[in-house]
């Protein structure tokens, strides 16, 4: 029975975590130098095209479709057949199946969007694109299906992840890591690597903020008391990752910086994430708190000390974020919140947090291993990385002949 | 006739211009420069990396003078632009070749004024 609440909500919410990524795409934008700004754009803008195509034709069968062994969805629902607008019995069953769909999709597009941050500046757009395609395929598809779907061997073993801390910052962390070091690091930056334009930067965390009321909230499935909970749960880790970065800042750096502030607003809200649904306001508070503690140590002490380029602190604040909120729900879980969810250990059960430890090593040595592979294979096809002096002149100029900027009008 | 360009501190601007203005000196261009020179630069730090900018940001002024009015305009920059610290900036001179004004093509003395 389709409820219109729950469909006018899911539907909101599938809006704002569309607009997460044209968003996400300004939010890195503002941290490259100038002549680079159009290619992460472009990069962004690129996969929500085409991630959504893949999505309604292969993309959605092989996440949530008929199980086949636990590890993917069956060809089944190739092209979006037998999902149609009635509810599926399975997935949301107060709203029309195909909005359940598109939901997931725009979590299925911002992923790959998330990697982009590693390898800004050096990345060849050809490579780009197939590899964020191959990606999502064989390794998005398969977690979302392991520990999301119907008979995923992960959701089976009873792994709460409840809008994406595995399924989307793990990887997209783990990947980013993996990549890393295989493109290497950007050249020049020994120079100068300021980011060009922070207020973008700092619009697009304001935006990233506001969809992921939708990225978490949505997650519930309807306009229910559980997405109230995970609504609460995003704004107080949000505020809390946000308070901790800026004082730590404050005290190593002599001053509170803006980007801090931005930095730690995103990795509460990155931690926060598995959990929204399950724990409390002050769990929630705690969570973004961490998080936001433990990133700014691999940000700043971990990536200096190791010397490689993740850029923009994929890894650094999605990767870290997301093991620290998927481990927490082990900790933090309540029935009381979701009784579909579990109880942690402050509740009193260790086996929550054994399953939770357990979904990020799986999901950990998958990916690593998965993004090694996709990438050897797309390196040999057409190339990552771009030649020296193309990457000296800027991505924009000679991958794509335009500028962003103009210095006559 | 000579050709005057003076690098200052950005803030200093407008009282060199109205300095300019009581020396009867109405006629410039200003750019926004960056350059070092005696002056430290800037700490900035994004996530805990550090760099110090000693590229500073200064303003330029190229003013055109007949040589009657080059004591007046060197003196209208220095009481305007200064502030008795490093970083004040300099004034350049230059011995100009020609002065054309495009509109009536007047060249010399009366194009520059």
């Amino acid at each position: 029975m389709i409820n219109a609440s729950d469909t006018v909500w899911m539907l909101i919410a599938t809006a704002l975590v569309m607009i997460m990524v044209p968003t996400l795409a300004f939010f890195y934008g503002g941290l490259v130098r100038k002549k680079n700004i159009l290619s992460v754009l472009m990069q962004c803008m690129a996969l929500l095209c085409v991630i959504s195509i893949f999505w309604v034709t292969f993309g959605y069968s092989l996440a949530f479709g008929p199980d086949l062994g636990g590890l993917i969805g069956s060809l089944d629902w190739i092209g979006l057949s037998g999902v149609g607008l009635e509810p599926s019995p399975i997935y949301a069953s107060t709203i029309p199946h195909q909005l359940f769909m598109a939901f997931q999709m725009m979590f299925a597009v911002i992923t790959p969007a998330l990697i982009v941050g590693t390898f800004v500046e050096r990345i060849k757009f050809s490579g780009f694109l197939i590899f964020s395609l191959f990606w999502s395929a064989f390794i998005y598809c398969p977690l979302a299906h392991w520990i999301w779907a119907k008979g995923g061997w992960l959701a089976e073993l009873g792994a709460l992840d409840f809008a994406g801390g595995a399924v989307i910052h793990i990887s997209a962390g783990i990947a980013a890591l993996v990549f890393v070091f295989l493109i290497g690091e950007r050249r020049g930056i020994e120079h100068r690597r300021y980011p060009h334009n922070l207020p973008f930067a700092v619009l697009g965390t304001g935006f990233l903020w506001f969809g992921w009321f939708g990225f978490n909230a949505g997650s519930a499935g309807a306009a229910n008391t559980i997405a109230v909970a995970a609504f609460i749960n995003t704004n107080t880790a949000a505020a809390a990752g946000g308070i901790i970065w800026m004082l730590v800042d404050w005290k190593k750096n002599e001053v509170p910086t803006l980007l801090g502030l931005a930095t730690g607003i995103i990795a509460g809200l990155a931690a926060v994430t598995p959990g929204s649904g399950y724990i409390s306001p002050m769990s929630a508070l705690l969570i973004g708190s961490l998080s936001s503690m433990i990133c700014f140590f691999f940000v700043e002490k971990v990536k200096a000390k190791f010397g490689y380029d993740d850029s923009l602190d994929v890894f650094g604040v999605h990767g870290i974020a997301g093991i620290v909120g998927i481990i927490g729900v082990g900790f933090f879980a309540t029935k009381k919140i979701n009784p579909d969810g579990a109880n942690g250990l402050l509740y009193g059960e260790l086996n929550q947090l054994l399953i939770q430890l357990l979904v990020v090593v799986v999901t950990i040595v998958f990916t690593a291993a998965g993004t090694f592979l996709l990438y050897k294979l797309v390196d040999k096809m057409v190339g990552m990385r771009v030649e020296e002096r193309d990457e000296y002149v800027g991505l924009d100029l000679t991958q794509h002949h335009e500028t962003g900027y103009t210095l006559i009008d | 006739m000579k050709y005057v360009i003076a690098i200052i501190k950005p803030h200093r601007l407008e009282s060199v211009k109205a300095e300019l203005e009581k020396a009867e000196v109405h006629l410039m261009t200003v750019v926004d420069v960056i350059g070092c020179g005696r002056q430290k630069g800037i700490t900035e730090v994004y996530r805990g990396i550090k760099e110090v900018n000693d590229l500073r940001r200064k303003i330029k002024i190229e003013i055109a003078v007949n040589n009657e009015f080059l004591d007046k305009t060197i003196e209208a920059i220095t009481t305007g632009a200064g502030e008795g610290e490093i970083g004040d900036g300099k004034i350049f001179i230059f011995n100009m070749e020609e002065c054309i004004r495009i509109r009536t093509k007047e060249k010399g003395k009366i194009a520059i004024g």
